[in-house]
């Protein structure tokens, strides 16, 4: 593996495990995530993808019962020892399998996280808006009713809105679950369009079920199976010669 | 036998239908039953007790122990009392139900006082006035008073305040909260900003309970603040004042020679505070849930 000794990695995860309650979700992973790249994670269900990106940001506090082992140091700091949560949370934007409008305005869901923290002028709040809409490409099918409730839009619309809220928090690094669950495939070529485009500048971990739209986008993809890291290596290494007889089963469809 | 025709219905269905349509009828008897009682006393009281309303009836001081004249001043108390119970509930239970939902740890401690409250709701009214004397008159040294009695009415409203508060918090998903947290929002962030917007229903059902049982309740007020008779309007919550409900017992089981439409006509007013403000925060509500949010 090459790394760029000059660019740190953004992540780096060390001997990371997570349990629930006694369940072993995740456990021994260890690798890093660069600067600028759009890491792919692929894998069954009960593979732990969700509780890694949980414990990024670390969303074990609001899980009863979850607790995370090992390390994850992100730009340099372990998070484990992160006394202003709110501040690391800011920095790390998260889109859901499933898409989460606000009960609030179009307008106010984009507005909700510069609002937070701090952001009062309304001139600067509408740019942050327009740009977020359209880099999400959301803004020109809402930009004439931007006051309409956001949880009332459309599965695929919500599912962009929640996009331009992550990219309203200007952060560095974007966590995305399964995001094209429920969207549909025009809508989701439009936002790969996009994601190709973010990754000058920021970060993108990819969870994903649909193993062609990590081939598409990443530009390393790791293997989950059973809470292991199974194999980890540059997308289309990965694709065309795996190493793991579990790796070349499950991307020739072949699971059981 | 006929022919197949694919609709036609078997004795079993046949049978089933007829048990289906019984059914309804029974519980169509059953629910027409029971609004008889109702019905009628909202008849009885408006015959008997609508001769008895005049612009007077409502705007004079009692005479001859309320044999006579109106009832102001108990109509004012009643809002006073009223109002009382609603300034120290309200926020209270409120921000009891916001940390139960949204702060407590869900440990034993909490399932404790999720029962207790429960029960709470369940204590006689009576047994309310009792601790109302002990807390409010005696300890606090309010005396009997507006203060004392409202804040017995405030304890005895608290529980279902908090109930209905609680499960209107909890019908907001869990998704949107964990959207907010992850954006970097604190708990109140997301509370105020998501959470409480969309539970203005409970908050309102908390308050027509309040209402409702502040403006009817006797028992409470009787031992705390309220008197038979008092032929002034409360100056300040450290006056006694008269209220509806005692009035009510009072001039249908206190005074003598009292005429037939008086305690009808009291008792019509009662109930028409009570609906007339029930109406208003029931409109109110409606308008809040008639809004699909999500
Ligand atoms: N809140 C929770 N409480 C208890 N166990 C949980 C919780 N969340 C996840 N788990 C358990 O952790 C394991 C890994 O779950 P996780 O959601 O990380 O899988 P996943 O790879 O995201 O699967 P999917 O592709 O279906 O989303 C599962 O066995 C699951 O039951
Ligand atoms: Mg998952």
């Amino acid at each position: 593996m090459v790394t760029d000794p000059v660019i740190p990695p953004l992540l780096e995860v060390r001997d990371l495990s997570i349990h629930y309650g006694d369940k072993a979700a995740l456990s021994g992973v260890s690798f890093d995530i660069r600067q600028h790249e759009i890491f792919g994670i692929i894998g069954p269900a009960n593979a732990g993808k969700t509780s890694f990106l949980r414990a990024i940001n670390r969303m074990d506090d609001f899980v009863p019962g979850m607790r995370v082992g090992g390390q994850i140091c992100f730009a340099g700091r372990d998070v484990a020892t992160v006394r202003n949560l709110y501040a690391l949370r800011r920095r790390i934007g998260v889109v859901f399998p499933l898409p989460v409008g606000l009960p609030l305005s179009i307008y106010d869901n984009v507005a909700l996280s510069p609002r937070l923290r701090g952001v009062r002028r309304r001139a600067e709040l509408d740019q942050i808006v327009e740009r977020c809409l359209t880099r999400a490409a959301l803004w020109d099918e809402v930009k004439d009713r931007l006051t309409s409730l956001g949880s009332l839009l459309s599965g695929g619309q919500q599912q962009r809105l929640t996009i331009a809220r992550a990219l309203s928090q200007e952060p560095d690094l974007l966590l995305l679950d399964e995001f094209s669950i429920a969207v549909d495939p025009v809508t989701t070529m439009r936002i790969e369009e996009v994601l190709k485009e973010l990754r000058n500048e920021l970060t993108i971990v990819l969870v994903t079920n649909l193993v062609q739209q990590a081939r598409r986008l990443a530009d390393r993809t790791a293997f989950f199976l059973g809470g292991r890291c199974v194999e980890l290596d540059a997308t289309e290494a990965l694709f065309s010669n795996a190493t793991q007889q579990q790796t070349i089963d499950y991307l020739g469809g072949r699971f059981g | 036998m006929s022919s197949f025709d694919g609709f036609s219905s078997t004795p079993l269905e046949q049978r089933n239908n007829s048990v289906q349509q019984l059914v309804r009828l029974l519980f169509l008897t059953i629910t027409l039953l029971l609004l008889i009682p109702a019905v009628a006393t909202i008849v009885v009281l408006i015959v008997e007790g609508a001769p008895g309303l005049s612009l007077e009836f409502f705007l004079d001081k009692p005479r001859q122990n309320g044999a006579a004249g109106g009832i102001a001043p108990a109509l004012v108390g009643t809002v006073w009392l009223t109002a009382g119970a609603l300034l120290f509930a309200l926020p209270l239970g409120v921000a009891a139900a916001i940390y139960l939902s949204e702060y407590a740890k869900d440990n034993w401690l909490t399932r404790a006082i999720n029962v207790a409250i429960v029960n709470l709701a369940g204590v006689p009214s009576i047994v309310h006035a009792l601790f109302g004397v002990g807390a409010f008159v005696h300890f606090m040294q309010f005396g009997k008073s507006i203060l004392a009695a409202s804040c017995t009415l405030a304890v005895m409203t608290l529980p279902v305040v908090i109930v209905a508060t609680r499960e209107s918090l909890q019908a907001v998903p869990k998704a949107f909260r964990e959207a907010c947290w992850n954006m970097g929002a604190t708990r109140w962030q997301t509370i105020w900003k998501v959470v409480l917007p969309n539970s203005g229903s409970g908050i309102l059902t908390g308050l027509i309970l309040v209402v409702s049982r502040a403006v009817g309740e006797t028992a409470p007020i009787m031992f705390t603040g309220a008197v038979f008779l008092r032929a002034l309007y409360p100056s300040g919550v450290f006056d006694k004042t008269m209220a509806l409900s005692l009035h009510l017992f009072n001039v249908s089981t206190q005074v003598n020679d009292v005429p037939r439409h008086v305690p009808f006509a009291v008792a019509l007013t009662l109930i028409g505070v009570v609906l007339a403000m029930n109406a208003a925060a029931i409109a109110l509500r409606m308008r809040l849930r008639g809004r699909k949010k999500w």
